[in-house]
C-alpha cells in the first residue's frame, strides 16, 4: 500500500517535471524572441505545475526548485525588458492578469524583485504589496513555498540600514515588519497543516511538517541578519513579536523548533539582555514541548559565550543570569506537570554546567541547584529511569570535573542527598567516579570532617545499603571497586598527626560497617595508613621529645588490634596474621615490647586455631620466623618463649621437607648479626642438626616409598646454612 | 483585365472618405462575415463629414435617379437576422438624377449627430452605425455602398461611487464579509477589495471572482437572457481559517467589457455582475452575485 503511494507520487512528480520543462522550453523560446506576451503565458503555465496537491513536501520541493531556477531566468528577462524601456509598473500590472492565483503570485514576486531593484518605488511599498497579496494562498504547502520564494527573492532587497534600498527613518523597522509578517503567516500555515486531513495520518503529517520547518525558520535567520536590528529593536519588537507567535500558535512541533531557532539565530549578548522575556515564554508553551532541550541549548550557548571571553562575564552578573534561569527552570518544571524526572534533571544539569562556567566561585549556586533537584526527586524513592540516572550522574560529575577537587563537592550539602536517589548500581558507579576524580587529581582529604562526608557520599561502596538486596555484582567488579576504596584510604592523609588520628578513627568506624566481604580489602590499607602514622609519631618523638602528644603509638596499636580482630570474623586468618606481624614489627620499632608481644601472641593464636591448611602453615611459619628474627625489643624471656614456639611449630609441619626447611630457618632466630647478645651458636647448631636429621628421615622415607634415594636438595640447602653460619663464626666452634 | 469578372462588376466604384480620416482613431470591428476590419471611431454629437466619390468603370456612363448618403443607427436581433431596426436615420441628397461620365466627388456633412447608443456586438443582438451611399438606378438595381463606423460614448466619473460591502453566509457553516471598493467601474479600472472569513466550517478548496455579462433582449414574454462569464479570476487557493482576509485585485483591462447598457431603445440591456464563487472539497459551489455598473471613461492618452 505504502509502496504504491510512493510509486504514484514518483509518477506525479515526473509528470509535473515534464509539464514544467515543456512550458519552460516554450518560455525560453519566447524569451529569446523577446516576446513578452508569450513569455508570460508560458511561464504561468509552467508555474501551474506547482498547483498540484498530490506531492509530499519533499517531492514538491524538488518541483519547486526546478521552477525556481526557471524563474531566475525570467527575472533576468524582466530586467532586460525594463532596460529596453518597458515600464516596470506596467509589467507589474501585466503579470497580475494571470487567472490562476499561484502562478500569478510567483510572477508578481519575480517582477516585484525587479521593481525594487529599479528603485522606481520604495522597497517598503513593493514588499508590503507582495506580502499582502500572498495571503491568497491558504494551502499550507503551496503557501509555505510561495512565501519562502518571496523571502528568497527579497532577502537582499530589504530596506535595511546600509542597504541600497534603505528608505526613510524607520527603514529597518519596515524590513523587520516585512520579515516578521512573513514569518507569522508562514508559521500559521505550517501549524494549520497539523489540523488538516484525517487523524490517522498524524504521524505522516508530523514527518512532512518537520520537512518543512526550515522554510519557516529561514525567516528568523533573515531577521538575525538584518543590520538594523539592534538590541533595542530586538528587545522591543523582534523578540516579543516572535515569541507572541510562538506561544499563540499552541503547536508542539512549532514551539519546540522555533524556540530552538530563536536561541540559535540571535547573538548571545541579545539573549543575555532579554533573558527574562525569552524565559518568560517557556512556561507558556504546550506541556508536551521538549522544553528541556530548548533550555539546555540556551544554557549551553550562554555557557560557551561566557567561556569565550572574560570580558562578557560582568554582563552575566549584571543581568543576574543565574537567578533568572533558575527561576525559569523552576517555573517550567512546575508548569509541565507530566515532564519526566529525567527532563527536570537534565534541566538542572544544564543549569549546573552554566553555573560552573559563569560563576565558578559561587558554590552556593551549585548547592542551590542540587537542592532544587533533591526537592524535585523527593518522595519518588530510588530512580529506575535509566535516562534520569544518567543525567544525575552527569549532574554530580560536573562539579567534580570543574573543580578537580573533591573538597568542593564535599562542601555541597545537597550533594549526598542527590546521590541517595540513585539506584545501588549507579550509586556505586558514581562513588567510583568520585574516587577516580580524587585519584586523578591526587587530592588528599585532610580533615576528619571531610573524610566523614566523603564516606557518607560513597557509602554505597563501603557497606551493603540494603541487606535484602544482594546485588548480583560479579566478583571481578566487586574486587575492582573495593580496590579503589582501598586506594582511596591511602589518600586520606594529613601532616597534622592529631587530625590524622581523627581521620583514622573515622575511617575505622566506616570500614568496620563494611561486612565480611569488604574487610579483607579495606583493613590492610587502613592498617598501613595507621602504621604510617605510628612511624611519623615515632620520628617526631625523636625530634621533639617530652611534648605531650594526643595521639600515641600505643593508642594506635590498640585500634589496630581491635580492627584486625574484626578480620577473624571474615574469616581471613592469613591476612590477619600478616597484619599482626606487621604491627608487631612496628611496635618493635617503637620499643613497645608488651604491645609487640601481644601482637605476636595474636598471630600465634591465629596460627594455632585458624590456619589448618598445610601450605598456608608453611607460608605463615616462614613469615613468623622472618618477623621474629628482626625483633629486638623483646627481653630474653619473651624472646625465648616466642622462638621456642616458632621452632615447635616448625617441627610439627606435615611434610618432612617443609619441616626441614622451617627448622633450619629457625636457626636464624638465634643469630642476629647486629646484636651480639643474641648470637647463640649452640642453639643454631642444634637447629641445623635437627634439620639434618629431618632431611635424613625424609630421604629414608623417600627410599622406602618410592625406592629411590630421593633428592639431595635439602642437604645442599642445609650445607648452605652451615656455610653461612661458619662464615659468621657461629658454628665453627662446635663442629 | 478580366472581362468576365468585369462584366459583373458594378458599373461604378463608390468610395467614402472621412474628412479627418487620417487623424481619427481607428478601432477594430468585427463585421457580419466574421472578419475584423478597422473602422473610424466617433462619439455622439460629433460631426461626421467627408467626401463620396463615384467613379464609373472606365468609359461607361452611369445613369442614375439620384445619389444619396444615409447615416443609420441600427439594431439587429439575431433571431430576426437581416432585419434591421433603424433608431437613427439621417439622409443627405447628393445629386439630382442624371448621368455621370467621369469621377465625381460629393462632399457631405452630418453635423452634431445624436448617437446615444454605442456600437455593440453581443450574443443575441448587434447595434451598428453605418454610412450608406445609394446610387439609385431604375432597372439595373441600385448601387449601394456601406461604410461602418464605431460609436463610443464617454461618461465622466460618477460623483457618487459607493463601495459594495456585504456579509453573507450559510448558518453555522460559512460566514464571509466581502467588500469591493466601488460600485461603478470604468473599463480599465481595477477592482480592489477583500474577503473576510468570519466562520469557516466547510473545507474550502478555492475561491474565484467571476465577471459575468447578462444580455437580455426583447421585452415582456419574449425576453431572452444570455449570460456569459467573461473572466474567471482565482482569488484564493486552499482552505482559510476563521479570521483570514483575502485580498482582491482584479485588473479589468484584459477583458473585453462594454459599459452597462440599460434598456437600449427598448430592445436590449447589458448588465455586469461580479460573482464570488467558493468551491469546497466536494466541488460544491457557494456564490454571491453583485451587479456592478460599467462605464466608459474618456481615455486621456
Amino acid at each position: 500500500m505504502m509502496a504504491g503511494v510512493a510509486e504514484d507520487e514518483e509518477k506525479w512528480l515526473s509528470a509535473g517535471i515534464t509539464g514544467l520543462q515543456q512550458n519552460a522550453f516554450y518560455m525560453h523560446r519566447a524569451l529569446d524572441s523577446n516576446n513578452l506576451k508569450d513569455a508570460l503565458k508560458y511561464s504561468a503555465q509552467m508555474l501551474s505545475e506547482l498547483r498540484t496537491s498530490r506531492l509530499s513536501p519533499h517531492k514538491y520541493y524538488e518541483l519547486y526548485m526546478r521552477a525556481f531556477d526557471e524563474l531566475r531566468k525570467l527575472e533576468m528577462f524582466f530586467k532586460e525588458e525594463t532596460n529596453r524601456g518597458c515600464s516596470i509598473v506596467e509589467l507589474y500590472e501585466l503579470v497580475q492578469h494571470a487567472g490562476n492565483i499561484l502562478p500569478r503570485l510567483y510572477l508578481l514576486c519575480t517582477v516585484g524583485s525587479v521593481y525594487i531593484r529599479s528603485k522606481e518605488a520604495p522597497a517598503k511599498d513593493v514588499l508590503k504589496d507582495l506580502i499582502e497579496m500572498c495571503r491568497g494562498i491558504q494551502h499550507p504547502v503551496r503557501g509555505l513555498f510561495l512565501r519562502s520564494y518571496l523571502s528568497q527573492v527579497s532577502r537582499d532587497k530589504l530596506p535595511d540600514i546600509g542597504s541600497e534600498y534603505e528608505g526613510d527613518a524607520d527603514t529597518a523597522m519596515d524590513a523587520v515588519e516585512f520579515v516578521l509578517q512573513n514569518f507569522t503567516e508562514m508559521n500559521k500555515l505550517w501549524v494549520r497543516m497539523q489540523h488538516q486531513g484525517p487523524a490517522r495520518d498524524k504521524e505522516k503529517r508530523e514527518k512532512e511538517r518537520s520537512e518543512l520547518r526550515d522554510l519557516v525558520g529561514k525567516n528568523l535567520h533573515v531577521l538575525g541578519q538584518i543590520e538594523g536590528v539592534d538590541l533595542d529593536m530586538y528587545r522591543e519588537t523582534v523578540l516579543p513579536r516572535v515569541l507572541e507567535q510562538v506561544v499563540n500558535c499552541k503547536d508542539e512541533i512549532a514551539q519546540y523548533y522555533l524556540m530552538d531557532c530563536v536561541i540559535q539565530v540571535f547573538p548571545d549578548e541579545y539573549h543575555l539582555q532579554t533573558l527574562e522575556t525569552l524565559l518568560g515564554a517557556c512556561p507558556q508553551l504546550q506541556p508536551s514541548v521538549d522544553i528541556k532541550t530548548v533550555l539546555a541549548g540556551l544554557m549551553e550557548r550562554l555557557s560557551n559565550y561566557a567561556a569565550s571571553s572574560a570580558e562578557v562575564l560582568p554582563t552575566f552578573f549584571q543581568v543576574e543570569a543565574f537567578a533568572k534561569l533558575n527561576i525559569a527552570i523552576g517555573k517550567v518544571i512546575e508548569a509541565q506537570d507530566d515532564m519526566p524526572i529525567y527532563g527536570a534533571v537534565t534541566l538542572y544539569a544544564s543549569l549546573l554546567t552554566f553555573t560552573l562556567h559563569v560563576h565558578p566561585d559561587r558554590l552556593d549556586y551549585v548547592d542551590q541547584i542540587l537542592g532544587a533537584c533533591v526537592k524535585k526527586l523527593s518522595g519518588k524513592g530510588k530512580l529506575n529511569d535509566s535516562k534520569a540516572t544518567k543525567q544525575i550522574v552527569a549532574l554530580l560529575s560536573a562539579p567534580l570535573e570543574k573543580y578537580k577537587d573533591i573538597d568542593t563537592a564535599l562542601k555541597l550539602s545537597n550533594y549526598p542527598h542527590v546521590m541517595e536517589y540513585l539506584d545501588n548500581g549507579t550509586n556505586k558507579e558514581m562513588s567510583n567516579v568520585i574516587i577516580q576524580s580524587i585519584m586523578k587529581n591526587r587530592t588528599c582529604i585532610s580533615t576528619a570532617e571531610k573524610v566523614e562526608a566523603l564516606f557518607e557520599l560513597i557509602k554505597g561502596l563501603i557497606k551493603d545499603i540494603d541487606e535484602n538486596l544482594q546485588d548480583e555484582l560479579d566478583e571481578e567488579d566487586f574486587k575492582e571497586e573495593q580496590n579503589s576504596v582501598a586506594r582511596l584510604i591511602q589518600m586520606l592523609y594529613t601532616d597534622d598527626t592529631e587530625e590524622m588520628m581523627k581521620i583514622i578513627h573515622t575511617v575505622r568506624k566506616h570500614i568496620l560497617t563494611g561486612g565480611p566481604k569488604r574487610l579483607p580489602f579495606t583493613v590492610p590499607p587502613f592498617a598501613f595508613s595507621a602504621l604510617k602514622l605510628v612511624r611519623r609519631l615515632q620520628s617526631q618523638n625523636e625530634n621533639v621529645s617530652g611534648e605531650e602528644v594526643a595521639a600515641t603509638p600505643k593508642d594506635i596499636f590498640q585500634i589496630l588490634m581491635q580492627t584486625i580482630e574484626a578480620l577473624s570474623s571474615v574469616p581471613a586468618p592469613e591476612l590477619a596474621l600478616r597484619l599482626y606481624l606487621q604491627c608487631a614489627e612496628a611496635a618493635n620499632d617503637c620499643d613497645l615490647e608488651p604491645v609487640a608481644y601481644e601482637f605476636f601472641t595474636q598471630a600465634y593464636i591465629l596460627y594455632e586455631e585458624e590456619i589448618s591448611d598445610s601450605k598456608a602453615q608453611v607460608t605463615s611459619i616462614h613469615l613468623i620466623i622472618g618477623t621474629l628474627q628482626r625483633m629486638h625489643a623483646f627481653g630474653v624471656e619473651n624472646r625465648d618463649t616466642l622462638t621456642h614456639k616458632a621452632t615447635g611449630y616448625s617441627s610439627k609441619l606435615l611434610k618432612k621437607p617443609d619441616q626441614c626447611r622451617a627448622v633450619y630457618a629457625c636457626s636464624h632466630l638465634f643469630w642476629l648479626d647486629e646484636h651480639n647478645d643474641m648470637k647463640d651458636g649452640e642453639r643454631v647448631m642444634l637447629c641445623l642438626k635437627r634439620a639434618l636429621r629431618i632431611a635424613n628421615a625424609a630421604q629414608q622415607m623417600a627410599n622406602a616409598t618410592r625406592g629411590s634415594s630421593g633428592s639431595v636438595v635439602l642437604f645442599i640447602e642445609i650445607l648452605n646454612k652451615y656455610l653461612y653460619f661458619y662464615e659468621k663464626g657461629g658454628v665453627a666452634d662446635y663442629r | 483585365m478580366n472581362f468576365i469578372i468585369g462584366a459583373f462588376k458594378p458599373a461604378c466604384n463608390v468610395s467614402i472618405t472621412f474628412s479627418d480620416g487620417k487623424s481619427r482613431k481607428q478601432v477594430p470591428l468585427k463585421n457580419e462575415n466574421g472578419q475584423t476590419v478597422t473602422v473610424p471611431l466617433f462619439q455622439s454629437q460629433e460631426t461626421i463629414a467627408g467626401k463620396i466619390s463615384v467613379e464609373p468603370v472606365s468609359g461607361k456612363k452611369v445613369e442614375h435617379n439620384g445619389i444619396k448618403v444615409e447615416l443609420l443607427g441600427q439594431i439587429e436581433m439575431y433571431f430576426d437576422r437581416g432585419n434591421f431596426y433603424d433608431f437613427t436615420s439621417l439622409v443627405r441628397e447628393l445629386d439630382v438624377p442624371g448621368e455621370i461620365y467621369e469621377r465625381k466627388t460629393y462632399p457631405f456633412e452630418f453635423s452634431s449627430v445624436e448617437m446615444p447608443y454605442e456600437t455593440y456586438n453581443g450574443a443575441n443582438v448587434r447595434l451598428r452605425y453605418v454610412l450608406k451611399v445609394t446610387v439609385s438606378r431604375g432597372y439595373a438595381g441600385s448601387i449601394v455602398e456601406h461604410q461602418n463606423f464605431v460609436v463610443r460614448n464617454y461618461t465622466p466619473p460618477p460623483s457618487i461611487n459607493n463601495s459594495i460591502k456585504m456579509e453573507v453566509g450559510i448558518e453555522d457553516c460559512l460566514h464571509i464579509e466581502f467588500e469591493y471598493n466601488k460600485g461603478k467601474y470604468h473599463l480599465k479600472d481595477v477592482i480592489v477589495g477583500k474577503i473576510y472569513f468570519l466562520l469557516v466550517r466547510i473545507k474550502l478548496k478555492n475561491m474565484d471572482l467571476e465577471i459575468r455579462r447578462r444580455e437580455s433582449t426583447g421585452s415582456g414574454a419574449n425576453t431572452h437572457v444570455e449570460t456569459e462569464t467573461l473572466a474567471k479570476f482565482e482569488l484564493m487557493d486552499g482552505a482559510p481559517v476563521r479570521g483570514e482576509s483575502i485580498p482582491i485585485r482584479l485588473f479589468l483591462s484584459p477583458y473585453e467589457l462594454t459599459p452597462t447598457y440599460r434598456n437600449i431603445n427598448n430592445k436590449f440591456s447589458v448588465k455586469y455582475y461580479l460573482n464570488l464563487v467558493l468551491v469546497d472539497e466536494e466541488d460544491r459551489r457557494y456564490f454571491k452575485q453583485q451587479e456592478i455598473t460599467m462605464y466608459r471613461l474618456q481615455e486621456t492618452s
